[in-house]
């Protein structure tokens, strides 16, 4: 049986669609089963940074509702052949997933895949809370500024009591994915630092992504940053993310300081 | 003749709580008899040994129907240490006293009486064992008074803990946007952002203790302070809150 992963987050743009398809495609790249599954009903975006958008047929609520198969929906990704999309649904409504239809889907997902991965909504609602519901792991998505922190430590307090793990009274394995974090700004002040994120919400750190352009860049071109530049500094961070997932127990990388040109060619002449 | 006083101890009052049974009977009391006298074949002795106070607020009856009652109840070996809900007309001398400002206490399980049955037999005959007489077994009743609620993780934004019985601690820190409403004392071992309200059910004894003082709200006994009003050279630092008067008052604890 595979392993659920929910990414959720509670805010809205701090990344979790991003870090859904770049630590999928990173498990996937260690040649193991991987889908993503987008639970966006009608804001999916999930098959554009997976670069899928013109291949789908059918979508999540089309399986629900029992107008396709699993498998008619399920998308290959062209690069690498063991990772898959189920789309979320752009023209239905959210209302459309079911508790049950939910259930069904994500157990028959573990049945063939090792990871199912599943891109939660922004907010605290039926999207979100049906994606949180059956997973075994989540990954909670935090940029390092307050209104982001505080509602990472509300969906937290979601997972601990609305999801099934939570319900039969087991603890639910919880991961912090801190994203879009800038060293320099971190140290002049502008950013919430690292120790403080860890203090506010006390989960263990899965990894820290540094703001990058790269990430802009492969989300424009349709791929997951660990495929489009795997050599860059945020999809070294998602392989170190990824590899802790499966159960290694590496220490984190912290961001490099990043200085300007104006730095660079300053230390160079002091040197 | 002045009276000489040769003991210089004066008594000492202390006051004791009990769970009483409160038996509430209905009209007609011939057929309300006859419910009791099923319910006591079916569990023997559980009148025996506990506080049963009769609540008469509902029922319309006289002085002297109220004293028929309490006869035929006696020769069913329910002995009433207290009338509630009585209008004074309807007690007579010898009567039970009159009770007031009774809390309700849950339902008392007729099931569980049947210890008490088997507790009293020791008692009766050899051992003289006086762990076994009956009377203890009535004390060992629940005290509300001493409750307390341990939670041991964060209390996460948008979580509220409510427990009115008594004292609150938390074994890590309270967010923002969270609150912890407590009927006693307020600790919280971690940092204090979101809201705490000790003493909630009318305690003005009751404080707050945090490790770190980041604190959206305080109160106590329905007295509060803003973050904004708590002093700045507390904040962050490891502090106990308390009620002078009317007044909210924090320091630091070393």
């Amino acid at each position: 049986m595979g392993k659920v992963i929910v990414v959720t987050s509670g805010k809205g743009g701090v990344g979790k669609t991003t870090s859904t398809a770049a630590l999928g495609a990173a498990l996937a790249q260690r040649n193991e089963k991987v889908v993503v599954v987008d639970f966006d009903v009608g804001l999916r975006n999930l098959d554009l940074v997976m670069g899928a958008e013109r291949r789908v047929v059918y979508d999540l609520v089309n399986v629900i509702q029992g107008d396709a198969k699993l498998t008619q929906a399920l998308i290959r990704d062209k690069r690498i052949e063991n990772l898959f999309l189920l789309p979320a649904s752009q023209t239905r409504d959210k209302d459309n997933l079911t508790p049950e239809g939910v259930e069904w889907v994500i157990n028959e997902l573990k049945r063939y895949f090792d990871w199912v991965i599943c891109d939660s909504p922004a907010g605290i609602e039926r999207g979100a809370t049906l994606a949180m519901r059956h997973a075994d792991v989540a990954v909670v998505v935090t940029n390092p500024e307050v209104s982001s922190v505080r509602d990472s430590d509300r969906i937290i307090g979601l997972l601990d009591s609305k999801t099934v793990k939570a319900e039969r009274g087991e603890r639910m394995e919880k991961h912090l994915l801190l994203t879009r974090f800038d060293q320099n700004r971190a140290a002049r002040g502008d950013m919430l630092k690292v120790e403080d994120v860890l203090e506010i919400l006390s989960i263990p750190l899965l990894g820290i992504i540094p703001e990058s352009m790269d990430v802009l860049k492969a989300s424009n071109i349709g791929a997951p940053v660990t495929i489009a530049d795997a050599k860059s500094a945020p999809a070294q961070a998602y392989f170190e993310a990824a590899r802790r997932l499966a159960g290694e127990d590496i220490p984190v990388t912290m961001p490099e300081e990043k200085r300007g040109l104006f730095g660079k060619i300053f230390s160079r002449r002091a040197a | 003749m002045t009276k000489v006083q040769t003991d210089s101890r004066s008594i000492r009052i202390k006051g004791r709580s009990f769970l009483a049974v409160v038996l509430t009977p209905e009209l007609p009391l011939d057929q309300w008899l006859e419910r009791l006298d099923d319910l006591a074949a079916r569990s023997a002795g559980f009148f025996l040994g506990r506080p049963v106070v009769l609540d008469v607020t509902d029922l319309q009856i006289d002085r002297q129907q109220l004293g028929e009652f309490l006869a035929h109840l006696a020769e069913r070996n329910v002995r009433i240490m207290g009338i509630e809900g009585a209008r004074h007309s309807m007690i007579a001398p010898g009567m039970p006293p009159v009770l007031k400002g009774g809390r309700p206490a849950g339902d008392v399980d007729v099931a569980s009486v049947e210890p008490v049955a088997i507790a009293v037999q020791p008692a009766v005959s050899d051992s003289g064992d006086l762990q076994t007489e009956p009377q203890a077994t009535v004390l060992q009743a629940p005290r509300s008074a001493l409750q307390s609620l341990v939670i041991n993780e964060p209390v996460r934004s948008g979580q509220s803990i409510i427990f009115t019985e008594g004292d609150v601690t938390i074994v890590g820190s309270v967010a923002s946007g969270a609150e912890v409403i407590a009927g006693g004392s307020v600790h919280v071992y971690g940092t204090l952002r979101g809201r705490a309200m000790a003493g909630s059910v009318g305690n003005s004894q009751a404080r707050i203790f945090c490790r770190k003082l980041e604190a959206e709200l305080i109160a106590i006994d329905g007295i509060y302070k803003m973050a904004e009003d708590l002093p700045t050279d507390l904040l962050g630092q490891p502090v106990q809150v308390w009620l002078e008067g009317d007044a909210i008052v924090a320091g630091k604890v070393n």
